[in-house]
């Protein structure tokens, strides 16, 4: 018996090699690389074209649509991205990887966190596009440095909450058609029952209520406040409070998914 | 006999009412155990409760009741022991498709625990040995089936496990990528006391790859012994005679079970199979007989009694019966 050369390694070293995996898959996807930038993009353009009026119904408070825009639709970005996320969960479900992987010492969370932090750095460098796109289209901020690094986090809290909300829906569904289905009935009511695109002052006040449920608004109004001249830092600590909760939350919750997964198999 | 290396004592697993199934009791008290470096092949149709035995003693699944030792691990209690000791190979591919060859050998040893120099050593070295050295640069996905197979093997062995388990190896395989990797998993066995479970639903495979082999029917081990024993247990020859028409009323089967040296008669549809003390004296004495009564027949063959007998013997049906059975199932 040959002697085995098996060393302990734990979560941070699982996380990273399983992160080494996806990004590398990324990459070797140029098509899904050019998708996932133009889009966001598409959206900034259409949206602040189609929407610009609103500025000027009384009550708006920003007087420019695009700069009002742009972190709504680095959240939206964020969302909608991240939401596919548990596609490839699904691929290594019908294939034997995941089986193997489970049969593995891999940490399970090792094997959540490594798929999140990839998913992450997609979201980084689309927010950053996104960013660009709007200043260029006129956008300005008066939040200094701070204001875009809380936008960038709370984005990667986005992608990253709901990035492991996909990842169990995987595990316990292991359909693709199931997991998409499910997402594009969340997407869609996330994205609008927010403040994404309209100013809460002139939206129905049902949709205000709606919206304070809602993770994706708690980060846009956290971006949209560090990112003003005047931040209310309070509402900002608060907001990302609630997100950081909900994304710990649904991270805890996809990694007990792996249990149930198991289970059933 | 030192510990054995693999060891499941009354394994239990009903798998619970789905919306389209009804509860299915996959293990009905499996037992069995393999001595340190021996191949054993589980031998069963589809749905007898081969893979739910593997994923068992690969800590994927949990059963209801039982106990299984896996390297002297406890499956329930020592998860992270049994998977260090394991190599596994699923039924369905195990490797990443968007990756190259390399790529997935040398992360999956890293998941293990081996330095990047070590994973990408011992990468090379498995490459070469399933001849994949060329490809091992190429995303698997342009891979043909047998290669990606050879590399699910090669990735069940990054590690350099005690116990390595093979569900269902060549299924779906073209001969000729069968033959391959039969002489690959051939040449395992003599490898550093590596002990192997081997699930087959191909007589001939089991045949040709296992030392042991364990029947599997409904959940049970039904029959256990290295295949040249259990065909020996089996005295004299097989009779297969083909009828023109089934034997519907039976009347066939009475008239040979009435002829001295002719016992377990088997009818399935228009074939009927029985087992004689002596092949060459029997023939003459059925057809005879058949001939007196005017039934007709398509053709009669003797031969040595095969794996395909030891498990209607066992089971009470044909092997080809039984997976018609699990796939309908």
């Amino acid at each position: 018996m040959a002697t085995v050369i098996q060393r302990r390694t734990g979560f941070l070293g699982h996380t990273l090699f399983i992160t080494g995996r996806w990004l590398r898959a990324q990459y070797r996807q140029p098509a899904l690389i050019a998708f996932t930038l133009i889009q966001p993009a598409i959206w900034l353009l259409l949206f602040g074209q189609l929407f610009k009026g609103v500025v000027n119904i009384p009550g708006f408070s920003d007087p420019s649509y695009i700069a009002f825009l742009t972190p709504g639709i680095v959240m939206m970005t964020a969302l909608m991205n991240s939401g596919w996320s548990g596609t490839t969960f699904i691929a290594d479900m019908e294939r034997g990887v995941m089986d193997r992987l489970l049969a593995s010492p891999v940490s399970r969370g090792g094997l959540m966190a490594g798929q999140l932090v990839s998913n992450a750095t997609t979201t980084l460098i689309q927010t950053i596009l996104v960013f660009a796109i709007g200043v260029a289209a006129g956008a300005r901020y008066d939040g200094g440095v701070a204001g875009y690094a809380v936008t960038v986090v709370a984005s990667m809290l986005v992608g990253t909450a709901f990035g492991s909300l996909s990842n169990a829906v995987a595990l316990l569904t292991r359909q693709q058609e199931a997991l998409i289905g499910i997402f594009q009935f969340v997407s869609l009511p996330l994205t609008f029952m927010s403040s994404i695109m309209i100013d809460p002052k002139v939206a129905p006040h049902w949709v205000n209520v709606a919206a304070r449920f809602n993770p994706v608004d708690w980060a846009t109004i956290a971006a949209r406040e560090a990112l003003s001249a005047t931040p209310d830092w309070s509402s900002v600590t608060r907001h990302s409070t609630y997100l950081l909760a909900f994304t710990l939350f649904v991270a805890w919750l996809s990694t007990r998914a792996f249990h149930t997964y198991q289970r059933s198999v | 006999m030192s510990t054995p290396a693999l060891e499941a004592v009354d394994l239990v697993k009903t798998y619970p009412a789905g919306r389209k199934n009804p509860p299915l009791r996959a293990l009905d008290g499996l037992t069995f155990s393999v001595p340190e470096g021996v191949v054993l092949g589980l031998l069963g149709p589809n749905g007898a409760g081969k893979s739910t035995t593997v994923k068992i003693l690969t800590t994927l699944s949990r059963a209801d009741a039982g106990t299984a030792r896996v390297a002297g691990y406890d499956v329930n209690r020592s998860q992270d022991q049994v998977r260090r000791s394991i190599g596994y190979v699923p039924q369905k591919s195990s490797s990443d498709p968007m990756a190259t060859g390399v790529e997935n050998l040398v992360l999956s040893g890293r998941i293990y625990g081996l330095s990047r120099r070590e994973a990408v050593r011992r990468a090379t070295e498995l490459l070469e040995r399933f001849d994949l050295t060329d490809a091992g640069g190429r995303q698997v996905k342009t891979y043909s089936g047998g290669m990606q197979r050879k590399l699910d093997v090669a990735l069940g062995l990054v590690h350099r496990p005690q116990v390595l388990f093979l569900d269902e190896p060549t299924t779906g395989l073209d001969p000729e990528a069968r033959a391959d990797l039969w002489s690959e998993v051939g040449r395992l066995s003599g490898d550093e006391g590596l002990t192997v479970l081997l699930t087959t639903h191909y007589l001939e495979e089991a045949d040709r790859l296992a030392d042991q082999l364990a029947i599997v029917d409904h959940g049970k081990i039904v029959a256990e012994g290295t295949p040249e024993a259990l065909k020996a247990e089996l005295r004299g020859d097989s009779v297969h005679v083909e009828l023109v028409d089934p034997d519907i009323d039976g009347s066939v089967r009475t008239l040979l079970a009435g002829l001295s040296g002719v016992g377990e008669i088997v009818v399935e549809g228009n074939v009927l199979r029985a087992r004689v003390d002596h092949g060459a004296t029997a023939v003459p004495a059925v057809l005879g007989a058949l001939e007196d009564k005017a039934i007709p027949v398509t053709a009669v063959t003797v031969s040595r009694p095969s794996l395909d007998d030891v498990y209607l013997r066992y089971t009470g049906r044909s092997f080809r019966e039984a997976s018609l059975e699990g796939e309908a199932a």
